[in-house]
């Protein structure tokens, strides 16, 4: 439609301006992929190879879903397949289960995600809600056993290993203890606290990409230099628990019930700050609304975590603001130039 | 010493840093090379207003310098011929800006070079009165060289309920590749202040300030020598960023005064005048020359030669392609500079205007294939204008012009900040003159 080549076939046609930046979408999408490999790596390690298969179905699951629903509604699958959105997709979804999860919660998570929550409101750039958020949601309800078990367990040998069924634990009489924590942050996990080291590393039991605050921490570092997210974002999520934490009433016993740090590298914080509340789709245009996106996440998280039988409130937090966002925007409009008073002298 | 200067830098909130700014293609190359065409088509609408009244008919001789074009009403121009020779038509003619045929006077020049009777003619201008630094203005058909070319005569008659108290000279040069006023601004620095000192006299006004991109800190250094002396000129180094010499962002940089989209820089005292424009007041004033030529910047990856050309007004564009060595590939050319220029459908029928500052040539020119918008914002935080570019090219691609109208979309100026930064290359500036014009039409309808 902006080109129409005329009478000297050669020349071409266009509205201003005629050049253009050299970022775009499939640019933003494969840095945001490049992003997230080192939380995959630490992944791995913590939790073993299984992880990659987890990954790679999630993944498969989405291209494969994107490119059938975009063929069905007549759009260029190449162009839409090259703009990697269905992979990071994918990834995130991967990275918010558990890493012991059954062939068919990444399948299922993944196919919702696209199919559902991004593509019935028009594809990319359409979407309400976060796609991977979006359907951990949905599988949380659908499979909360698998969702909410900790399938790492200790081997004689003190390495870690994954067991890849409930079946299989269950049938274990000494592991039942264990296969009941998801996450560091779970109210029963009480007695057994993890030092901030490990914390950092992300040797603890949680999610595939979840758990490592130094490899998320790198990724994000260098999604803020490359200007795809903005620092503001991930920083006021993070104060505004770290100030709930420190000045909420603690609801249960455990040691770390008030300890910020640990509510910051315990759980799916860092990941959600860092990947999710920047997702451009679906927060805020402009900074002032970003802002109040970040810090309402904030609230949101640290008073689900504290008063709700969740142990964890990224997910929810992130989406309920995620739904905010229209709201957001609309009260958050930048200050038509010159409406202001006109300053003389 | 750059650092010391950098650190206290002025600009304007908003606003790109766009990645190639072209310049160093011609900005080093210091011969203007003066152009002779054998035809000229002038047209009689060369300026925002009303066109000119042909003063001439087919067969008629005229000299350079010679009236053919009467301003029409108060808002319009004066046009003169920008070479000697003989009237071959009187027709209509496709206008590079509008892209609609305009009538336009044809002269084929012959060897007499010489200035019609009337003109060329030194004057003191120490003595001149105000009035009369206005009628010469007028006579000479100045328009604001910058690219908006509205008559500066007009811009000269404020209302009078309103006072000027500064005049500021745009020697920004934003837009990026053109180096016409880079190159005006190193060759005639002192003309150029003797005609912002005639703009002071003509409207009593006692203060001016310039403002110059810092990448031109050469013409700095330059003009601060020539002013230093005199308390009621200011000049500043302005921050390199893209649209800093749009009237709205120079006036906020320098004075710090905002002034509404649709509103005229008298708004808050103050108008601007390009260094072109002052250095065309000057050789009126002094020398009683009308505007008929002007330095057009020609470049692009599609010219061999890119360079600065000192053309007479109405010359084909063919012709300074071939000086310039235009390769055979050439698939986009384009009238000013990259963000703001207009493209052309045809090389054998463009001619320049007054406003051509630049004619850039392209032989890569991408298609962007769009994509919906992924709500990045950056359009909305590099909108100088505080509009929200995102949600204006959604509803005007929907056609819903009513949404168009309460996202303020007049108050546009369609500087292409938001289409240059957008990751999806949306045509978002396409998107709104397309709407402006649907809008236009319906107003008309009732």
């Amino acid at each position: 439609m902006e080109n129409q080549s005329q009478k000297d076939a050669a020349l071409i046609v266009s509205a201003s301006p005629h050049v253009r930046d050299v970022d775009s979408i499939p640019r933003i999408m494969w840095a945001v992929i490049l992003s997230l490999i080192p939380a995959g790596i630490a992944g791995i390690f913590t939790f073993g190879y299984y992880c990659i298969y987890v990954v790679f179905l999630s993944c498969v699951t989405a291209v494969v879903t994107e490119a059938v629903i975009v063929w069905l509604r007549k759009v260029s699958v190449v162009n839409t397949m090259k703009d990697g959105s269905a992979i990071v997709t994918g990834i995130l979804l991967a990275y918010t289960l558990p890493p012991g999860v059954p062939w068919y919660v990444p399948v299922v998570g993944s196919f919702f995600s696209i199919a559902i929550v991004k593509h019935t409101f028009g594809g990319l750039g359409n979407n309400i809600w976060n796609p991977a958020l979006a359907a951990r949601a949905f599988l949380q309800v659908a499979y909360p056993a698998v969702l909410n078990s900790d399938w790492r367990v200790l081997t004689e040998h003190g390495m870690h290993k994954i067991v890849h069924s409930i079946a299989k634990i269950g049938a274990d009489g000494k592991l039942v203890d264990a296969i009941t924590r998801a996450t560091p942050l779970a109210k029963e996990s009480g007695a057994e606290t993890y030092r901030l080291a490990e914390l950092f590393i992300g040797n603890i039991p949680g999610c595939i990409g979840e758990t490592s605050a130094i490899a998320l921490l790198l990724g994000g570092v260098y999604l803020i230099y490359k200007r795809y997210i903005k620092w503001y974002v991930p920083a006021l999520y993070v104060a505004t628990v770290f100030v709930m934490v420190l000045v909420l009433p603690p609801r249960t016993v455990t040691p770390w019930a008030n300890n910020p740090m640990y509510h910051i590298f315990a759980g799916g914080l860092l990941l959600g700050a860092f990947f999710m509340a920047t997702d451009m789709v679906t927060t805020p245009l402009t900074s002032r609304g970003l802002i109040i996106f970040a810090i309402g996440a904030g609230l949101l998280t640290a008073l689900i975590r504290f008063y709700s039988g969740y142990p964890e409130g990224v997910c929810y937090s992130i989406l309920l603001m995620n739904t905010a966002t229209p709201l957001i925007d609309r009260f958050t409009k930048p200050r038509l130039y010159g409406i202001k008073k006109v300053k003389k002298g | 010493m750059l650092t010391r200067v950098k650190s206290k830098l002025k600009t304007f909130v908003g606003g790109i840093h766009p990645a190639d700014d072209g310049k160093s293609l011609t900005r080093d190359r210091k011969e203007v090379t003066p152009l002779l065409p054998k035809t000229v088509y002038l047209f009689m609408s060369q300026h925002i207003g009303a066109p000119a009244k042909p003063m001439v008919k087919k067969g008629d001789i005229v000299k350079k310098g010679q009236l053919i074009g009467e301003l029409q009403g108060f808002i319009s121009a004066n046009v003169h011929a920008s070479v000697s020779g003989k009237v071959v038509d009187v027709i209509p003619w496709p206008h590079p800006v509008t892209g609609m045929k305009s009538p336009a006077v044809i002269i084929e020049r012959t060897e007499d070079d010489t200035w019609a009777e009337g003109t060329d003619i030194v004057s003191d201008i120490d003595s001149i009165s105000p009035e009369e630094i206005k009628q010469r203005i007028q006579w000479a058909g100045i328009v604001g060289l910058g690219g908006a070319t509205f008559p500066t005569h007009v811009k000269l008659t404020p209302p009078k309920d309103k006072t000027i108290d500064t005049i500021v000279m745009n020697g920004a040069e934003c837009e990026p590749f053109l180096t016409c006023d880079y190159r005006l601004m190193m060759d005639k620095p002192h003309e150029i202040i003797q005609g912002l000192r005639l703009v002071m006299k003509c409207l009593g006004c006692r203060k001016a300030h310039i403002g110059i991109e810092e990448n031109k800190e050469d013409v700095y250094r330059l003009f601060k020598d020539i002013v230093s002396n005199d308390p009621n000129i200011r000049i500043d180094l302005l921050e390199v960023k893209y649209p800093q010499g749009a009237e709205h962002q120079l006036i906020k940089a320098l004075l710090n005064r905002e002034f509404k989209p649709t509103q005229l820089p008298l708004e808050v005292g103050a108008i601007v005048v390009n260094v072109g424009t002052a250095f065309a007041v000057y050789e009126a004033v002094k020398f009683k020359k009308p505007l008929i030529q002007r330095i057009i910047t020609v470049t692009g990856n599609g010219v061999e030669r890119p360079q600065n050309f000192l053309v007479r007004l109405g010359t084909p564009v063919k012709l300074l392609l071939e000086a310039a060595q235009v390769t055979p590939d050439v698939n986009k050319i384009i009238f000013g500079g990259p963000m703001m220029g207009i493209s052309q459908a045809s090389i054998d029928a463009a001619v320049t205007v007054k406003g051509t500052g630049g004619i850039l040539v392209q032989r890569d020119a991408h298609q962007w294939e769009s994509h919906a918008c992924i709500r990045c914002g950056r359009c909305v935080d590099s909108c100088p204008y505080g509009l929200n570019p995102s949600e204006l090219s959604i509803v005007c691609e929907a056609k819903e012009f009513n949404l168009a109208l309460e996202n303020n979309i007049m108050e546009c100026k369609e500087c292409g900040c938001c289409s240059y930064i957008c990751p999806a290359k949306r045509p978002i500036v396409h998107l709104i003159k397309f709407a402006k014009a649907e809008i236009a039409k319906q107003r008309v309808k009732t």
